[in-house]
């Protein structure tokens, strides 16, 4: 494992920080990591390190993905959810962290409502933040094995042509993907109601294209990233209902024909079957949805092994 | 207060600015005896006066802050009617007007003649009490103006509550306007703001955070101003932050609107995109909005159609900014650092000359009180500050007198310094 000795990051707080070349490094590892999650053991890379799985939002899908990632590297991983810790009593996520850093655990892996929040920890602390979700800011390891995954697929990522689809503006999932594939050379398509997808995005994200015609959105992609709508964050004002959604921007067969035949349909979970895709597309040949969920744990283990291995005790 | 000093002054070979006359000479004398501005001292009290060498400094009239808190009575950890009036004294102010939406609120009489009392006992500067135009600033029923009135109130507001209701707004300028009163406002649809953290554009859209739209300011103003004109009130609106409602102020202002406005130096001299690392001490509201928004406001202030500097000074400890982003309040503790920002905004710039300047910091803000202060004229309180062009300085946390945390200034090289303050003749800066 010779790439580790030239990482520098302490912290994985967003896509917006890592160059190409630490990104095309993280790949590499995940490219070693990968062929040993099919095997009874991955290298103990992490053995003796303690990660502290700091989830102050309801995941389930991330957090399990990082705790296997670490236990697969050998790591110890405490998980510490909001019901369960001090924050309910009072207490600031500055003096949680810094608890536990002085229980010397070796990085903290945080989601957060609050956008900013894990730079913000990062900055505070010594060990390693890795953000798995900050508000609606980023989610770098999504993005991460979203990248990768197309790269695996297409043999390469400049040139691809991938239509972002659904809700933008609340998706820290989008800003994280378009931040990474834009890195990567792809070419950047946004697409979805006017209200989720406000026409500034394409001057906060200069080369990204908004495209208010669904076919031509979908026409020209190599891939379809679908996000999920937010309920929990829309207020009602952002659009009519979820069937409304589904009737003018769902992935149905129908609009599905107007993709090229290899696009893929890509999505980063959890699916709202029937709301943004038919579950018969969800689990047919296009899509590559459980692709993403298994790179997503050699990602992770990329990730955790370059931020926390490569750092002495 | 303390009584005025008994000892004469001279403040000698100073540029002496007077905005109210129209004075700018290079080098002239202030004299001041028993508390008042003289035109000159007789040779007796000439040979007793302090002498005060003002060469290389400009002397102008002590400036008026129509926007800030001061802690007192209730939040005594962010700031006291003590710390503050020594950091407006340090920051040029001799009268300060305190926003109402204190712990009890200034819907009443009793909590008008408590800050009456801090303050006879703890300031150094002249502080006015402004009072709320609704009953604990809840926006629902007019709080009692007329008895305000006749506590002395000269000025009433919902600060950043606002005030929502266009029926409850209108029949409070004509109601306040019998008692002459002037209503102040901030201008925020607060339907339109819900979770809003910043500025909404670009850089919040890339940031991840919720936004305040331009026309939640927008709107307000202009309802603001349409209802000026229909009950013929004056209305002054605050902190103004966005291009269009400098436009709405001036097209009501050229119909002949009652209506003047002010801004913060904050926002003359940073944009939106000093929020990229979310500093959550440029955490404002209104917020810091565009380069197009700061080129307006430096436009207005130069016209007139924004009159007045305000500080917006709005203390906080430092620990109640070091958290996420969305979970730190707004506000940030301006008052002495609110001449050398906005010296550098406008003056520096090229915006204004100095003594514009100095208007939008004295006789704007008198004349929107309608107060005597804000002039160099004979007879009147020797309210004066110096002023040190030259001198560049940088804020820290040690150097300031106020307890709020949230000065977003420091470590900043500053232009121009605040030399030395007087509030009737007597230094209290």
């Amino acid at each position: 494992m010779a790439t580790r000795n030239t990482w520098k990051q302490k912290d994985l707080t967003g896509i917006e920080t890592l160059s190409r070349a630490e990104i095309d490094q993280i790949f590499a590892q995940a490219d070693r990591l990968l062929p040993t999650l099919d095997q009874e053991q991955s290298p103990p890379l992490l053995r003796g390190r303690t990660i502290v799985n700091l989830f102050l939002e309801p995941s389930t899908r991330t957090r399990t993905a990082f705790e296997i990632s670490a236990k697969r590297l050998g790591a110890e991983v405490v998980s510490i959810n909001t019901t369960g810790s001090s924050l309910v009593k009072g207490e600031t996520l500055r003096d949680t962290a810094l608890n536990i850093q002085a229980l010397k655990a070796d990085a903290i892996v945080l989601r957060h409502s609050s956008a900013g929040a894990a730079a913000y920890l990062g900055r505070a602390l010594d060990i390693s933040v890795i953000n798995a979700g900050d508000g609606a800011h980023e989610h770098p390891t999504q993005a991460l094995l979203d990248a990768y995954t197309l790269k695996r697929k297409f043999g390469k990522t400049d040139g691809l042509k991938v239509t972002i689809l659904g809700d933008i503006l609340f998706s820290r999932v989008a800003r994280s993907d378009i931040l990474c594939l834009a890195k990567l050379g792809v070419e950047v398509t946004l697409a979805g109601p006017a209200t989720l997808v406000p026409a500034r995005l394409a001057e906060a994200f200069p080369g990204v294209r908004i495209e208010r015609n669904l076919r031509k959105a979908l026409s020209s992609a190599d891939a379809v990233m679908l996000l999920r709508i937010q309920h929990e964050r829309q207020t009602t004002t952002h659009f009519p209902s979820l069937a409304e959604y589904t009737s003018q921007f769902g992935l149905n067969e129908a609009r599905a024909s107007w993709l090229k035949p290899k696009a893929i349909i890509m999505h980063p979970g959890p699916i709202n079957r029937g709301v943004e895709v038919e579950s018969a597309l969800a689990d047919g040949s296009r899509s590559v949805i459980l692709s993403q969920v298994t790179h997503g744990v050699a990602i992770r283990m990329a990730v955790l092994h370059l931020c926390i291995g490569a750092r002495a005790r | 207060m303390n009584a005025p000093d008994p000892t004469p002054l001279w403040i000698r070979d100073a540029r002496v600015i007077d905005p109210t006359s129209g004075r700018d000479e290079a080098r002239a004398d202030l004299f001041v005896k028993d508390g008042l501005i003289v035109e000159r001292l007789s040779p007796k009290d000439q040979k007793s006066a302090r002498r005060i060498n003002g060469k290389g400094l400009v002397a102008a009239p002590g400036f008026i802050d129509l926007n800030c808190r001061l802690g007192e009575p209730g939040r005594p950890s962010r700031e006291t009617i003590r710390t503050g009036t020594l950091a407006a004294a340090a920051g040029g102010f001799t009268t300060v007007l305190t926003m109402p939406d204190t712990s009890p609120c200034v819907d009443n009489a009793g909590t008008l003649q408590l800050i009456r009392e801090i303050c006879s006992r703890d300031a150094s500067v002249r502080v006015i009490p402004a009072g709320t135009l609704t009953k604990g600033h809840e926006g629902k029923a007019l709080a009692p103006l007329g008895s305000l009135a006749k506590a002395g109130v000269l000025a009433v507001t919902d600060t950043i509550s606002g005030v929502q209701n266009n029926e409850i707004m209108r029949r409070a300028l004509e109601y306040a306007a019998m008692f002459g009163l002037v209503v102040l406002d901030h201008c925020q649809d607060s339907s339109m703001t819900d979770g809003a953290q910043m500025h909404e554009g670009a850089i919040s859209l890339r940031l991840g955070l919720r936004g305040f739209p331009s026309a939640s300011e927008d709107i307000v103003a202009a309802s603001d101003c349409a209802l000026a004109e229909l009950t013929g009130a004056r209305i002054h609106l605050q902190h103004l932050s966005s291009s269009r409602t400098v436009e709405t102020v001036r097209r009501a202002r050229s119909r002949g609107a009652q209506v003047t406005a002010e801004v913060s130096p904050l926002h003359l001299l940073l944009t939106d995109a000093a929020l990229v690392g979310y500093d959550t001490r440029l955490k404002l509201n209104p917020p810091l909005r565009e380069e197009s928004d700061r080129q307006a406001l430096l436009a207005a202030l130069a016209e007139g159609v924004i009159s007045v500097i305000a500080s917006d000074h709005s203390p906080y400890h430092a620990t109640d900014k070091d958290c996420e982003f969305d979970q730190a309040p707004f506000g940030a503790s301006t008052i002495e650092v609110a001449f050398s920002a906005a010296y550098e905004a406008a003056v520096l710039s090229g915006a204004i000359d100095l003594p514009t300047l100095i208007a939008r910091l004295t006789s704007g803000p008198a004349s929107v009180l309608k107060l005597e202060a804000g002039s160099l004229r004979a007879g009147t309180p020797a309210d004066i500050v110096l002023l040190d062009l030259k001198s560049k300085w940088t804020p820290t946390a040690k150097n300031q007198h106020s307890l709020g945390g949230n000065n977003p200034l420091i470590g900043r090289t500053l232009h121009g310094k605040v030399a030395g303050t007087f509030v009737g003749g007597r230094q209290v800066a």
